[in-house]
Protein backbone atom coordinates (compact mmCIF):
# COMPACT_ATOMS: atom_id res chain seq x y z
CA UNK A 1 0.00 0.00 0.00
CA UNK A 2 2.73 2.15 -1.05
CA UNK A 3 2.50 5.26 -3.51
CA UNK A 4 -0.26 7.08 -1.96
CA UNK A 5 -1.69 10.37 -2.86
CA UNK A 6 -2.73 11.17 0.24
CA UNK A 7 -1.41 10.33 3.61
CA UNK A 8 -3.92 9.77 6.10
CA UNK A 9 -3.43 9.97 9.75
CA UNK A 10 -4.45 6.94 12.43
CA UNK A 11 -8.71 8.30 12.76
CA UNK A 12 -8.69 9.20 9.37
CA UNK A 13 -8.02 5.66 8.28
CA UNK A 14 -10.66 4.12 10.46
CA UNK A 15 -13.44 7.08 9.27
CA UNK A 16 -12.53 6.32 6.27
CA UNK A 17 -13.33 2.36 6.44
CA UNK A 18 -16.13 2.58 9.44
CA UNK A 19 -18.01 5.17 7.66
CA UNK A 20 -18.23 3.37 3.65
CA UNK A 21 -20.24 0.88 5.58
CA UNK A 22 -22.34 3.28 6.75
CA UNK A 23 -23.72 5.54 8.94
CA UNK A 24 -26.00 5.13 12.26
CA UNK A 25 -29.49 6.84 11.66
CA UNK A 26 -29.56 8.12 15.21
CA UNK A 27 -30.33 11.31 16.95
CA UNK A 28 -26.58 11.93 17.26
CA UNK A 29 -24.96 9.63 14.94
CA UNK A 30 -21.25 10.87 14.76
CA UNK A 31 -21.07 10.43 19.06
CA UNK A 32 -22.07 6.76 18.33
CA UNK A 33 -19.01 6.62 15.41
CA UNK A 34 -16.52 8.18 17.99
CA UNK A 35 -17.52 5.80 20.60
CA UNK A 36 -16.81 3.28 18.80
CA UNK A 37 -13.18 4.45 17.43
CA UNK A 38 -12.70 5.74 21.11
CA UNK A 39 -12.44 9.37 20.24
CA UNK A 40 -14.62 12.46 20.59
CA UNK A 41 -17.89 13.67 18.70
CA UNK A 42 -16.48 16.81 17.74
CA UNK A 43 -13.09 15.40 16.19
CA UNK A 44 -15.21 13.13 14.08
CA UNK A 45 -17.20 15.57 12.74
CA UNK A 46 -13.76 18.04 12.30
CA UNK A 47 -11.74 15.12 10.65
CA UNK A 48 -14.78 14.18 8.25
CA UNK A 49 -14.90 18.08 7.00
CA UNK A 50 -11.73 18.25 6.73
CA UNK A 51 -11.27 15.55 4.27
CA UNK A 52 -14.53 17.16 2.22
CA UNK A 53 -12.56 20.25 2.20
CA UNK A 54 -9.47 18.44 0.91
CA UNK A 55 -12.12 16.41 -1.72
CA UNK A 56 -10.34 12.98 -0.23
CA UNK A 57 -14.36 12.16 -0.28
CA UNK A 58 -16.48 12.98 -2.75
CA UNK A 59 -20.00 13.32 0.13
CA UNK A 60 -21.54 12.16 3.18
CA UNK A 61 -24.84 10.53 2.61
CA UNK A 62 -26.79 8.18 0.50
CA UNK A 63 -26.70 6.58 -2.45
CA UNK A 64 -30.46 6.04 -3.86
CA UNK A 65 -31.09 3.30 -6.44
CA UNK A 66 -32.10 4.58 -9.76
CA UNK A 67 -34.67 2.47 -10.49
CA UNK A 68 -36.74 2.72 -7.03
CA UNK A 69 -36.98 6.15 -7.69
CA UNK A 70 -38.92 5.86 -11.34
CA UNK A 71 -35.03 7.12 -12.83
CA UNK A 72 -33.98 5.39 -15.30
CA UNK A 73 -30.18 4.87 -16.42
CA UNK A 74 -27.68 2.87 -18.78
CA UNK A 75 -24.27 2.10 -19.41
CA UNK A 76 -23.41 3.24 -22.79
CA UNK A 77 -20.10 3.34 -24.91
CA UNK A 78 -18.15 4.25 -27.70
CA UNK A 79 -15.75 3.28 -29.95
CA UNK A 80 -13.92 6.37 -30.52
CA UNK A 81 -10.84 6.80 -32.95
CA UNK A 82 -8.00 7.96 -31.12
CA UNK A 83 -7.43 11.22 -32.81
CA UNK A 84 -11.22 12.18 -32.15
CA UNK A 85 -11.49 11.21 -29.05
CA UNK A 86 -11.35 14.82 -27.52
CA UNK A 87 -13.91 15.74 -29.68
CA UNK A 88 -16.36 13.38 -29.07
CA UNK A 89 -15.46 13.35 -25.13
CA UNK A 90 -16.58 16.94 -25.52
CA UNK A 91 -19.93 16.05 -27.75
CA UNK A 92 -20.35 13.51 -24.95
CA UNK A 93 -19.94 15.87 -21.97
CA UNK A 94 -21.98 18.30 -23.01
CA UNK A 95 -25.42 16.12 -22.06
CA UNK A 96 -26.41 16.93 -18.73
CA UNK A 97 -27.96 13.37 -18.48
CA UNK A 98 -24.60 11.92 -18.83
CA UNK A 99 -22.94 11.14 -15.53
CA UNK A 100 -19.87 9.50 -15.27
CA UNK A 101 -17.08 9.26 -18.24
CA UNK A 102 -13.92 7.19 -17.93
CA UNK A 103 -11.95 6.49 -20.82
CA UNK A 104 -10.91 2.85 -20.53
CA UNK A 105 -8.18 1.05 -22.62
CA UNK A 106 -10.31 -1.53 -25.41
CA UNK A 107 -11.76 -1.21 -28.70
CA UNK A 108 -15.27 0.37 -26.79
CA UNK A 109 -12.82 3.36 -25.00
CA UNK A 110 -15.39 5.77 -23.43
CA UNK A 111 -17.79 4.53 -21.06
CA UNK A 112 -20.46 6.40 -19.45
CA UNK A 113 -23.64 6.41 -17.48
CA UNK A 114 -26.40 7.79 -19.19
CA UNK A 115 -29.55 8.36 -16.26
CA UNK A 116 -32.59 10.41 -17.10
CA UNK A 117 -36.27 10.64 -15.83
CA UNK A 118 -37.56 8.29 -18.45
CA UNK A 119 -36.78 5.23 -20.35
CA UNK A 120 -37.67 7.19 -23.36
CA UNK A 121 -34.87 9.71 -22.48
CA UNK A 122 -32.43 7.40 -22.40
CA UNK A 123 -33.00 6.62 -25.99
CA UNK A 124 -33.28 10.14 -26.96
CA UNK A 125 -30.30 11.15 -25.71
CA UNK A 126 -28.34 7.60 -27.39
CA UNK A 127 -29.82 8.73 -30.66
CA UNK A 128 -28.56 12.21 -30.38
CA UNK A 129 -24.89 11.43 -29.21
CA UNK A 130 -25.12 9.02 -32.39
CA UNK A 131 -26.21 11.74 -34.75
CA UNK A 132 -23.82 14.26 -33.61
CA UNK A 133 -20.75 12.14 -33.24
CA UNK A 134 -21.47 9.37 -36.11
CA UNK A 135 -20.73 6.63 -33.88
CA UNK A 136 -22.69 3.88 -32.93
CA UNK A 137 -23.54 3.82 -29.47
CA UNK A 138 -23.08 0.35 -27.26
CA UNK A 139 -26.00 0.43 -24.78
CA UNK A 140 -25.56 -1.64 -21.90
CA UNK A 141 -28.54 -1.19 -19.51
CA UNK A 142 -28.60 -3.28 -16.73
CA UNK A 143 -30.52 -6.62 -16.44
CA UNK A 144 -29.63 -7.53 -12.82
CA UNK A 145 -27.74 -6.69 -10.25
CA UNK A 146 -26.03 -8.98 -7.66
CA UNK A 147 -23.94 -7.27 -5.79
CA UNK A 148 -22.84 -3.88 -4.94
CA UNK A 149 -20.59 -3.23 -2.67
CA UNK A 150 -18.14 -1.03 -2.69
CA UNK A 151 -15.30 -1.18 0.16
CA UNK A 152 -12.07 0.38 -0.23
CA UNK A 153 -10.59 0.08 3.34
CA UNK A 154 -6.91 2.07 3.35
CA UNK B 1 -36.32 15.26 21.33
CA UNK B 2 -37.60 13.32 24.29
CA UNK B 3 -38.15 9.49 22.57
CA UNK B 4 -34.99 7.92 23.80
CA UNK B 5 -34.45 9.54 27.17
CA UNK B 6 -35.12 6.54 29.66
CA UNK B 7 -36.51 8.89 31.88
CA UNK B 8 -39.23 10.05 29.42
CA UNK B 9 -42.72 9.76 30.97
CA UNK B 10 -44.43 8.73 28.08
CA UNK B 11 -43.92 5.98 25.56
CA UNK B 12 -43.96 7.88 22.25
CA UNK B 13 -42.74 4.65 20.42
CA UNK B 14 -45.96 3.30 21.40
CA UNK B 15 -47.72 6.10 18.66
CA UNK B 16 -47.14 5.82 15.01
CA UNK B 17 -45.33 8.53 14.02
CA UNK B 18 -46.90 10.38 11.39
CA UNK B 19 -45.22 9.86 7.98
CA UNK B 20 -43.70 12.64 5.60
CA UNK B 21 -45.75 14.50 3.22
CA UNK B 22 -45.13 13.69 -0.52
CA UNK B 23 -43.36 16.86 -0.74
CA UNK B 24 -41.60 16.60 2.62
CA UNK B 25 -40.33 13.54 1.11
CA UNK B 26 -39.19 15.24 -2.10
CA UNK B 27 -37.67 17.79 -0.20
CA UNK B 28 -35.69 15.82 2.45
CA UNK B 29 -34.34 13.44 -0.19
CA UNK B 30 -33.33 16.82 -2.28
CA UNK B 31 -31.31 18.03 0.64
CA UNK B 32 -29.63 14.22 1.71
CA UNK B 33 -28.46 14.20 -1.98
CA UNK B 34 -26.26 16.38 -1.93
CA UNK B 35 -24.34 15.14 1.75
CA UNK B 36 -25.39 15.07 5.30
CA UNK B 37 -24.99 17.94 7.11
CA UNK B 38 -21.63 17.34 9.30
CA UNK B 39 -23.19 18.83 12.28
CA UNK B 40 -23.86 16.60 16.21
CA UNK B 41 -27.50 16.22 15.27
CA UNK B 42 -27.69 16.51 11.09
CA UNK B 43 -31.38 14.68 11.32
CA UNK B 44 -32.55 17.45 13.47
CA UNK B 45 -30.96 19.75 11.01
CA UNK B 46 -32.69 18.40 8.19
CA UNK B 47 -35.88 18.07 10.10
CA UNK B 48 -35.93 21.97 10.60
CA UNK B 49 -35.44 22.23 7.06
CA UNK B 50 -38.58 20.24 5.73
CA UNK B 51 -40.76 21.54 8.49
CA UNK B 52 -40.86 17.88 10.02
CA UNK B 53 -39.67 16.37 13.43
CA UNK B 54 -36.49 14.37 13.85
CA UNK B 55 -37.88 10.96 14.50
CA UNK B 56 -40.40 11.75 11.27
CA UNK B 57 -36.46 12.01 9.41
CA UNK B 58 -35.13 9.28 10.82
CA UNK B 59 -38.21 7.11 10.40
CA UNK B 60 -37.91 8.07 6.48
CA UNK B 61 -34.41 7.10 6.02
CA UNK B 62 -35.02 3.83 7.81
CA UNK B 63 -37.90 2.90 5.69
CA UNK B 64 -35.90 4.25 2.22
CA UNK B 65 -32.81 2.04 3.64
CA UNK B 66 -35.27 -0.99 4.23
CA UNK B 67 -37.03 -0.39 1.10
CA UNK B 68 -34.06 -0.67 -0.97
CA UNK B 69 -34.38 2.92 -2.17
CA UNK B 70 -30.95 4.00 -0.44
CA UNK B 71 -28.69 1.55 -1.43
CA UNK B 72 -26.06 2.96 1.18
CA UNK B 73 -25.63 5.51 3.66
CA UNK B 74 -22.50 6.59 4.57
CA UNK B 75 -19.38 7.65 2.85
CA UNK B 76 -19.03 8.09 -0.63
CA UNK B 77 -14.92 8.49 -1.57
CA UNK B 78 -12.91 9.05 -4.43
CA UNK B 79 -10.90 5.94 -4.64
CA UNK B 80 -8.03 7.63 -6.42
CA UNK B 81 -7.41 9.59 -3.92
CA UNK B 82 -7.27 6.42 -1.39
CA UNK B 83 -4.86 5.08 -3.29
CA UNK B 84 -6.73 2.61 -5.89
CA UNK B 85 -5.60 3.76 -8.89
CA UNK B 86 -6.26 0.40 -10.96
CA UNK B 87 -9.70 0.46 -11.84
CA UNK B 88 -10.77 -2.41 -13.92
CA UNK B 89 -13.86 -3.82 -15.77
CA UNK B 90 -13.86 -7.61 -15.97
CA UNK B 91 -16.99 -8.39 -18.79
CA UNK B 92 -17.45 -12.05 -19.51
CA UNK B 93 -19.41 -14.49 -21.78
CA UNK B 94 -20.82 -16.36 -19.80
CA UNK B 95 -24.01 -18.85 -20.61
CA UNK B 96 -27.72 -17.78 -19.69
CA UNK B 97 -27.86 -20.80 -17.82
CA UNK B 98 -25.12 -20.53 -15.80
CA UNK B 99 -24.96 -16.70 -15.10
CA UNK B 100 -26.72 -16.34 -12.10
CA UNK B 101 -25.01 -19.11 -10.73
CA UNK B 102 -21.47 -17.49 -11.51
CA UNK B 103 -22.33 -14.02 -10.58
CA UNK B 104 -23.15 -15.01 -7.03
CA UNK B 105 -19.86 -16.47 -7.17
CA UNK B 106 -17.98 -13.60 -8.29
CA UNK B 107 -19.80 -11.18 -5.44
CA UNK B 108 -18.59 -13.35 -2.88
CA UNK B 109 -14.88 -11.86 -3.42
CA UNK B 110 -14.11 -8.82 -1.58
CA UNK B 111 -12.68 -7.37 -4.36
CA UNK B 112 -15.24 -7.88 -6.80
CA UNK B 113 -17.03 -4.20 -5.74
CA UNK B 114 -20.47 -4.27 -8.43
CA UNK B 115 -21.13 -6.93 -10.58
CA UNK B 116 -24.45 -6.32 -12.78
CA UNK B 117 -25.62 -8.40 -15.63
CA UNK B 118 -26.57 -6.58 -19.01
CA UNK B 119 -27.47 -7.82 -22.35
CA UNK B 120 -24.68 -8.63 -25.13
CA UNK B 121 -25.09 -7.04 -28.12
CA UNK B 122 -23.63 -9.35 -30.93
CA UNK B 123 -21.51 -9.65 -33.10
CA UNK B 124 -19.15 -6.64 -31.10
CA UNK B 125 -20.09 -6.99 -27.79
CA UNK B 126 -20.55 -10.60 -26.70
CA UNK B 127 -20.30 -9.89 -22.53
CA UNK B 128 -23.26 -10.58 -20.67
CA UNK B 129 -21.23 -10.43 -17.13
CA UNK B 130 -19.38 -6.96 -15.96
CA UNK B 131 -17.77 -6.80 -12.65
CA UNK B 132 -15.46 -4.07 -11.32
CA UNK B 133 -12.39 -4.53 -9.59
CA UNK B 134 -10.40 -1.76 -7.80
CA UNK B 135 -6.69 -2.29 -6.55
CA UNK B 136 -3.85 -0.16 -5.46
CA UNK B 137 -1.99 -0.92 -8.93
CA UNK B 138 -2.52 -2.95 -12.38
CA UNK B 139 -0.45 -5.66 -11.49
CA UNK B 140 -2.09 -6.49 -7.95
CA UNK B 141 -6.06 -6.30 -10.21
CA UNK B 142 -4.26 -8.38 -12.51
CA UNK B 143 -3.35 -10.91 -10.34
CA UNK B 144 -6.74 -11.12 -8.48
CA UNK B 145 -8.77 -11.27 -11.95
CA UNK B 146 -6.54 -14.47 -12.48
CA UNK B 147 -6.89 -16.16 -8.99
CA UNK B 148 -10.41 -15.15 -9.29
CA UNK B 149 -10.43 -17.08 -12.55
CA UNK B 150 -9.02 -20.26 -11.37
CA UNK B 151 -11.03 -20.39 -8.44
CA UNK B 152 -14.18 -20.32 -9.73
CA UNK B 153 -12.88 -22.86 -12.54
CA UNK B 154 -14.09 -19.67 -15.25
CA UNK B 155 -11.14 -20.59 -17.79
CA UNK B 156 -12.68 -21.66 -20.47
CA UNK B 157 -15.06 -18.39 -20.52
CA UNK B 158 -14.21 -15.65 -22.73
CA UNK B 159 -13.55 -12.23 -20.64
CA UNK B 160 -11.96 -9.51 -21.29
CA UNK B 161 -10.16 -6.86 -19.26
CA UNK B 162 -10.98 -3.12 -19.33
CA UNK B 163 -8.98 -1.01 -17.41
CA UNK B 164 -9.67 2.82 -17.10
CA UNK B 165 -7.20 5.44 -17.36
CA UNK B 166 -8.87 8.74 -16.70
CA UNK B 167 -12.25 9.90 -15.22
CA UNK B 168 -13.40 12.80 -17.61
CA UNK B 169 -16.61 13.15 -15.93
CA UNK B 170 -17.55 12.32 -12.34
CA UNK B 171 -20.68 13.74 -10.76
CA UNK B 172 -21.45 12.43 -7.77
CA UNK B 173 -24.05 9.61 -7.67
CA UNK B 174 -27.01 11.70 -7.63
CA UNK B 175 -29.46 9.49 -9.56
CA UNK B 176 -33.61 9.72 -10.63
CA UNK B 177 -35.42 12.91 -11.45
CA UNK B 178 -33.20 15.65 -11.35
CA UNK B 179 -34.20 19.22 -10.02
CA UNK B 180 -35.48 21.30 -13.22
Amino acid sequence: MDAKTVEFSTLEKQLINELQKGLPVCEKPFEQVAEKLGTTEENVIEHLQKMLDNKVLSRFGPMFDAACLGGAFTLAALAVPEERFEQVNDIVNSFEQVAHNYKREHYYNMWFVIGTETEQEILDVIEKIEAQTGLEVLNAPKMEEFYVGLYLPV
Amino acid sequence: MSALNTNAVIDESQQPLLSLTAEQQTKLRRLIEKGLPLVAEPYSTLAKQIDASEQQVIQQIDTWQDSGLIKRFGLVVKHRQLGYKANAMVVWNIPDEDVDNIANMLSMFDEVSLCYRRPRRLPDWPYNLFCMIHGTDRELVLSQIKQITKQLELEHIQKDVLFSYKAYKQNGARYGKRAK
